[in-house]
Order: C-alpha cells, then structure tokens, then sequence
C-alpha cells in the first residue's frame, strides 16, 4: 500500500475549477515530483493534501487513514509536514524561535533539543544564525530555515512546494543534495518544482500536471528524455 | 506640589484601567485581526455582573469578581464563536460592522434587563485610603488595588506568551496563520483563548474601572472602551506593552487635562495628542517597524 494516496480529487476556486480529478500515489522512501507550468495546480494539489483547501471531491489517505477532512493543523502530528512556497517563515522571531515553532506538536524537551542539534547539524547556517531574526535572513538561508523547520516535527512525509524558487544556482543546487539527504535519511519526499529538470534528476517518479490534470506520469528518468517533456518543461 | 502628585496617580489608575483594556484590544487585533468594537462592551456586562451578585443577591465582593470573570470569559468566546468565526475569511469592513452590532446587542440588552437609570455600584475595595506625607496626600485604596491589578497582569501576561505552547501559538498566528496550521497550531482554538483572556482582563477592568466611578448604566463601557482603543493604537496596536504604556500615558494626560486645563477639553485633549502622536509615529510609540529583507 502506498504512502500517500490520491483519488480523483477535485477543487474549485469560487466557480473556477483548479484541479479537475487528480490521482496519484507516494511510496514510502521516494522522492515524488510534480511539474508543470504556472496555474497547473501545482500548489492547490499539495493546500488539498495538507488541509490548506477543502476537496470538493475525491479522497486522500495517508498510511491508511482517510485524511481528506482532516484539519490541516492535525496533519503534523500524523506525520506530514508542510515547507510552503515562499517559505512562510516567522520574520519576528528568531531562528531558534522558528525551529521551536517547527517543534509545537512534540512533548518531549530533551528530544527536541536533539532534533535542533541534528537540524544545526544539517544547515549549519542555521547554528551561526540562531538569535537573529528570521525576516533578516537571506532568500536561501530562509528556505534552509522552512526545511529545517519542518524536519522539527519528525515527518515521514515531507512536502514541498517550490523550494528553489527566487534562489541563485548556487542555492538552487544546495537545497536539492539537502532534500537528497533527508530522503536518504528515510523521510519520503513530495516535491513541487518549476525547476523540472532539478526536480527530475533527484525523483524516483513524477507527474506532470497542466491545467488542473495530469497528463504524464512515470520514472522520472524515462520522462526527463520523454518528446514531450523536453520541449514543454526542459526547453530542449 | 502634593495636589500635583495626587492628579499624577489618580492618572495612573485610570490609565491602569485604559491600559487592561487595551490590552484585550491589541491582543484580539494582533492574533485574529480584528478590531473588537464590542470589547467595551464587555466591562459593562462585567460590572453589572458584579452588581448583580453583590448588590442585588448580597453576594460577597471576591464571589462577585469571580462569577464576572466567568460571565465575561464565556461571552467573550461565544461572540467570537458566534459573530466573528464565520467571518474568518471575510473582509475586514465585514467583521467591523458585526463588531460594532454586537456592540449595540449587548447595549440593548442591557437596556432591557436593567434599564437605562444609572445603578450605584458599591466598591469591591473596601480598604481605607494610603496616607502618605503626614496625611497630605490620601490614595484611596481603589487606586491602589488598580495601579497593582496592572502590574500583576502584565507581568502574567507577558510571562504566559514567552513561556507557554498557547503563547508561542499566539505569536505564530499573529504572524502567519497559514505558517502557524502548517506547525501543528490550532488557529481557531487559540483565537478563541485570546477572545477568553481579553474579555476575562474586561471584566476585572469593569470591576476596577466601576469600584473608582460608582455609576453603572449600559453604555458605562461604551467611552473607556474608545478610550482603551485610543490607548492600544497610541502604544501600538498588537503590542502588549504598547498598550501598557499607551493605557498609562493616555490616563496620566487626561488627568493632568482634567485638573490644570479644563475639564470639559480633556477629552478632546487626549483625542488631540493621539492625532499628534500618529502623525509622527504612524505606528504608535512601540509599534512594530516593517524589518523584512525581500
């Protein structure tokens, strides 16, 4: 049985239709990527998932719990954590203030504290930065700060939506062997990207979604030299 | 000089007042993002409550504090439960004019059950007055218990949003409600705590704010509740100890007005330095400066 599952689920803006019957599925330990252009449904996929947006129709379970009217704030202590686009982090509060915000869900101090040192241990940035205000950090040391953020609550799944976006290669290619290593670290990856090559080249499969559909799916290898794909999202 | 010192307290006090009000103003604005025009409201209910049980049932002062608190808390989150919560996602004008209908609701209400003669509210104080300077200068008890009242609850206060998981919630969706469900934070239930911890301030401001000036009627919260909104936007809105600071200063000036100028200007004096504060600090004495890097 899959991680995550997906059936058909559809979503409306008002009377506009966003995403008009999504399936797809999540093993554990895969990275999964969607693509495609702007206004796909790139992101309303994953506000659905995450309790962000309600699904008109259609259902979602994770690890065989139907979680397609579960509040968004229950998620986290399932196992689901969300790094949204635009990293959304707390710009009045401290780095360590975020990272502790990251942690709501957990009881335990001495865990916590733990999962700071193996957060520090990942982006060191972090550790340098920890008392300065998170609305003063740059782009990239933002987006390193939602990542770490999210791992805070231990996730098995962890989504995320753009996660290269606004940032300089050098970031860009940063972020991605960070999301390599926490999936080889055993947390299962759904990822969201523009960027269709990077997200091809670390995922096991993807799906390419075009207006509220998906239209492609398969072993992200196969796709990164499917015709198709490489005229529309690699502009080869 | 001693009669100097004696307005400068009396100030005190009732900025005290000002300031436990505002404090439920610019919590509520700062975490849901609203302006509650029905906060005054509030310290009326919780003053007839008090009436109700001491005055009416011969109840004991501290029972009728309490069941005041009660009566307020439990309002406080049903309007928000009620009036606000469906509103969540509406336009802020949407939400100000529910606001300033509850507003008028519980006013009429009030009406109805109590009339519109003003009642005489027996002070829950009954303490005799400080004496200070060979007798000189008299502080009556009332300032005294207030002046206090403010300082514990701030202390509290500030000690509950740093220290306590319901704290850190309010500071996370004061900032990004999106952000703050993504962490595991339930944003209506601590919405809800907010609404219950500044209308429980209302009430004890009710009770503090009607034991200094014994004459309940049901538009008694009406003015110190604009007062306490001035205090809040005066310090800051959604800073605590703005409101803090703004409540005192804004009590302090309306005194010394009172006292030296004219009694009758005060207030236009206090909504004077308001309009010249926001002109040179839009965001009020400790309001929150825009420090983001894009």
């Amino acid at each position: 049985m899959a991680m995550l599952e997906v059936k058909d689920i559809q979503v409306y803006y008002g009377v506009i239709q966003a995403l008009k019957g999504i399936s797809f599925e999540v093993d554990e330990g895969d990275v999964i990527a969607l693509i495609g252009a702007n206004g796909a449904g790139k992101t309303t996929t994953l506000h659905t998932i995450t309790g962000l947006l309600p699904a008109a129709a259609g259902s979602i379970t994770f690890e065989g719990t139907d979680i397609t009217r579960t509040p968004g704030y229950k998620l986290v202590s399932m196992g689901i954590a969300h790094v949204p686009e635009g990293r959304r982090v707390f710009a009045q509060l401290t780095v360590l203030q975020n990272l502790r915000m990251g942690a709501y869900t957990r009881k335990n101090r001495q865990e916590i504290e733990e999962t700071i040192q193996k957060v520090y241990a990942r982006f060191p940035r972090l550790e340098e930065r920890k008392n300065q205000l998170a609305g003063t950090l740059s782009g990239g040391e933002q987006q390193m700060l939602a990542m770490g953020r999210a791992l805070m609550s231990h996730p098995r799944l962890i989504v995320m939506d753009e996660p290269s976006m606004g940032l300089s290669p050098i970031y860009v290619n940063e972020i991605f062997d960070i999301i390599q290593e926490i999936n080889k670290d055993g947390t299962t990856v759904l990822l969201v990207e523009q960027n269709a090559r990077k997200a091809l080249s670390i995922a096991n499969k993807a799906y390419v979604l075009e207006t509220g559909k998906i239209v492609l799916s398969g072993d992200a290898k196969e796709l990164m030299n499917n015709e198709q794909v490489k005229k529309a999202y690699l502009s080869e | 000089m001693m009669s100097f010192l004696s307005y400068f307290i009396n100030g005190v006090s009732l900025g005290s007042v000002y300031a436990i009000i505002a404090l439920g103003y610019t919590m509520v604005y700062g975490i849901a993002k609203m302006l509650n025009f029905a906060h005054g409201d509030i310290i009326m209910v919780g003053g007839f409550t008090v009436f109700t049980i001491v005055s009416t049932m011969g109840g004991s002062p501290v029972a009728g504090v309490l069941a005041s608190i009660v009566v307020c808390t439990v309002l406080g989150v049903t309007i928000e439960k009620v009036a606000y919560r469906p509103l969540r996602d509406a336009s802020p004008l949407a939400v100000l004019i529910t606001a300033i209908g509850v507003s008028y609701l519980l006013q009429n209400v009030a009406l109805l059950i109590f009339g519109s003669n003003a009642r005489q509210f027996t002070s829950v104080v009954t303490l005799p007055p400080l004496k200070l300077a060979g007798g000189e200068l008299s502080i009556s008890s009332v300032t005294i218990v207030t002046i206090l009242s403010c300082i514990v609850i701030m202390i509290a206060l500030t000690l509950f949003i740093n220290r306590t998981k319901v704290g850190q919630a309010m500071l996370a969706v004061s900032e990004d409600r999106g952000a703050a469900t993504l962490m595991g934070i339930n944003v209506n239930g601590t919405i809800a705590v907010t609404f219950a911890i500044g209308s429980a301030l209302a009430a004890v401001a009710g009770v503090l704010l009607c034991s200094a000036y014994p004459s309940l009627t049901p538009y008694t919260g009406s003015m110190p509740g604009i007062k306490a909104f001035v205090a809040a936007v005066f310090g800051g809105i959604g800073s605590i100890p703005g409101a803090m600071i703004g409540g005192i200063l804004l009590g302090i000036i309306e005194n010394l007005a009172k006292a030296y100028i004219s009694s009758q200007l005060s207030d236009a004096i206090v909504f004077s330095v308001l309009i010249l504060v926001l002109l040179v600090r839009p965001t009020g004495i400790l309001g929150r400066k825009i420090s983001e890097k894009v």
